[in-house]
């Protein structure tokens, strides 16, 4: 396993310790990589870049912090205007919440399009999965830390969630405020958990890497690596691709970091939380508005609810509501044997890739939807994008694939390549 | 091939955009969105008018900071709109401090320093509501991030005040109504008027120049990094966009043998 370096304190280590040909295993020259891969998958690169970032910029925080009712919101400004570079830091790690669920909302996105959960890729996917819930569980507490009114607000609409479920939801809500409503025992084990929670994410991340690296990355075409024609190491082709599309990535996220830094932040933050005045309009951060726009679809005249719950009788709405927000993330798990189609890539299912874009598009009105106020047509539309979100996963996707006859696909990657270049000269 | 994702990706971002900047925009309570003004402290390379910020600390001063803490603020922070350090000594020995307690003690009143916090106008939040019919008069650090196109809000919020309710709207005894103010009836009367502050520096004293002054220096003290962050985002959008043409560069170099 080890190898022979021509300097000998490479030799030194790599004999006791052969972490150097680990690394070039794992991302360097000693990885190969399908030839075709296209931008979109920059995108896992991307979320591990922000992680590392979110680490760095939290734990500077978190020395200036202070979690209590009293303090927080002060310690918060205190970094914006008397911590040097405070404003920076805590900016950067602001938006970079937002970042890291844009990136992984493409990532995803990206892997439901090329078919990336598909075997033997299952395990690699509901990792995947876990590490999404185990980013909202972080964004989630990280939002409510600086004490603002949607902190204290979000927080307190999202744990009373667990109320609806049956006998043991008042204990649960209980155990997760730390007393008998959201206060400094609430701010207090969030905060501890806001900075055990993204350790979570590392490990999973290495479990996610390391199902990755069994099979190697899927590729646009979707077809198995057939041999060595097929690949080029990861080292130099996607370690300098990785690194272009990091640079710009970080001028998307640096244009927001300086010059709109509150773009995706709600102005009421900027109020200290008040137990005794309600804002006017409740909202998640931008990322969960698609979750909430479920969560409120689920009032008792839908039909959906009256079908699950038998015309009621089964459950509440509210229960349901938090049921299927669950449900919208979880279903995800079973994508791979819910998609009963042996292509992997929509590049040759054409009613597939039609249905995909429409789930897309759903899930945009429902994050549209998820802002707007529980009133009138929003409703109605929240209802019918909730219903379509759910009829996509366990309805069209299973016939779909398995009645759609695909396009017949190309022999291998290099056989496609070849392909192209041919047909490119003949123009 | 790389034109269609280029196009599905400029579509996908402009649909996000919009969904983003849509359910950000809340409907605030019946009101109109306040119109938009010309900020100095606006756009990519916007400073704040220190002249205005000035005047508009005078305007706090003598009027706002009736009712309205400043909480975040110390007097040293003036510096930033470009008070000397004597004037701010000064400013701050304007006031009576409560310190203490001392060796024996016993609190005791004291001239007011540069590192002293604004000075509250009441001693705790009862006693803040009990002078204006129940309500805290917010504290006024964070205002204009604390309101949707916070600058614009607090300047139509001071401008649009109206002496006569529309008819179908009836103003209850001690509140005012106003075009800007969520559900129009507001409970602060209307602070400023024409001449309500005299200029140390001359500027004519109009209801908008008050309104427009105070709104720069809020501006101002709830983002007092504004110019640095503004000044070093330049430099970093610069560097990136020369970073990411030569890793791009570097990127078709390396992958010449791939194509």
């Amino acid at each position: 396993m080890s190898r022979q370096f021509k300097n000998p304190i490479l030799n030194w280590v790599e004999y006791r310790l052969p972490i150097i040909s680990f690394v070039d295993d794992s991302v360097g020259s000693g990885y190969p990589t399908p030839k075709n891969l296209n931008y979109w998958w920059n995108f896992g690169s991307l979320a591990g870049i922000v992680l590392v970032i979110m680490l760095a910029t939290g734990i500077v925080l978190a020395m200036h912090y202070t979690a209590h009712v009293d303090h927080a919101f002060n310690s918060v400004e205190r970094i914006m205007r008397d911590v040097n570079y405070g404003w920076l830091i805590r900016y950067i790690h602001m938006n970079g919440g937002s970042m890291f669920f844009i990136v992984v909302y493409i990532h995803l996105f990206r892997g439901m399009y090329y078919g990336s959960y598909k075997a033997p890729r299952e395990l690699l996917w509901m990792i995947g999965v876990f590490i999404l819930l185990a980013m909202m569980a972080t964004a989630f507490m990280g939002y409510v830390l600086p004490w603002g009114q949607m902190s204290f607000w979000g927080a307190t609409v999202i744990t009373n969630l667990f109320s609806a479920i049956p006998l043991v939801g008042d204990a649960i809500v209980t155990l997760l405020w730390g007393g008998f409503s959201v206060d400094n025992p609430t701010l207090n084990r969030f905060f501890s958990l806001h900075y055990l929670l993204p350790f979570v994410i590392v490990g999973l991340v290495v479990v996610h890497l390391w199902a990755l690296h069994e099979h190697k990355s899927n590729n646009p075409l979707g077809v198995d690596i057939k041999g060595e024609q097929d690949l080029i190491p990861f080292h130099p082709y996607y370690t300098i691709k990785d690194l272009y599309g990091m640079a710009a990535f970080l001028l998307f996220f640096m244009f927001f970091v300086f010059f709109a830094p509150n773009f995706f932040g709600e102005p009421d933050n900027y109020i200290p939380a008040d137990p005794l005045v309600t804002p006017a309009h409740i909202v998640p951060e931008w990322y969960f508005l698609p979750y909430y726009a479920i969560l409120r679809a689920f009032t008792g005249d839908f039909l959906v609810y009256q079908i699950i719950s038998l015309g009621g009788l089964l459950m509440t709405a509210k229960l349901a509501g938090v049921l299927a927000m669950f449900a919208s993330i979880l279903l995800l798990l079973l994508l791979p044997w819910l998609d009963g189609s042996k292509v992997r890539s929509s590049k040759f299912r054409p009613y597939y890739a039609m249905a995909f874009w429409v789930f897309f598009i759903d899930c945009l009105v429902l994050g549209y939807i998820g802002g707007k106020p529980a009133e009138g047509a929003f409703i109605v539309i929240g209802q019918i994008a909730t219903a379509y979100y759910f009829a996509h996963l366990v309805v069209i996707i299973p016939i779909v694939s398995r009645w759609e006859r695909p396009k017949p696909i190309p022999e291998s990657i290099s056989a496609a390549v070849t392909d192209a270049h041919a047909s490119k000269a003949a123009e | 091939m790389k034109i269609n994702i280029l196009k599905t990706t400029i579509a996908a971002l402009a649909i996000a955009t919009v969904a983003l900047t849509s359910a950000s925009v809340q409907a605030a309570g019946g009101a109109p969105k306040p119109p938009k003004q010309n900020w100095s402290f606006s756009g990519l390379f916007g400073t704040f008018d220190r002249a205005a910020a000035q005047r508009g600390f005078q305007v706090y001063q003598e009027v706002c900071a009736g009712c309205h803490a400043m909480d975040l603020m110390s007097y040293r922070h003036l510096a930033g709109i470009g008070f000397s350090e004597d004037e701010i000594k000064a400013i701050a020995a304007s006031v009576e401090v409560t310190d203490g307690p001392d060796d024996d003690g016993e609190m005791f009143e004291r001239p007011g320093i540069p590192a002293d916090r604004f000075l509250s106008p009441f001693p705790n939040d009862k006693a803040a509501a009990a002078s204006n019919n129940g309500k805290v008069p917010p504290d006024l650090t964070l205002m204009t991030k604390a309101r949707f196109n916070g600058p614009d809000y607090v300047y139509a919020l001071l401008t649009g005040y109206k002496e006569e309710a529309p008819e179908d709207i009836e103003v209850p005894e001690g509140g005012s109504y106003n075009t800007y103010f969520p559900g129009h009836i507001i409970a602060m009367a209307p602070p400023l008027d024409d001449e309500a502050v005299e200029y140390t520096d001359g500027t004519k004293p109009t209801l908008a120049q008050h309104a427009s002054d105070v709104t720069t220096f809020l501006a101002w003290a709830a983002e007092p990094e504004l110019e640095e962050r503004k000044n070093l985002g330049i430099k970093v959008m610069l560097f990136l966009l020369v970073l990411t043409g030569m890793l791009y560069a570097v990127k078709r170099q390396v992958w010449r043998d791939q194509h």
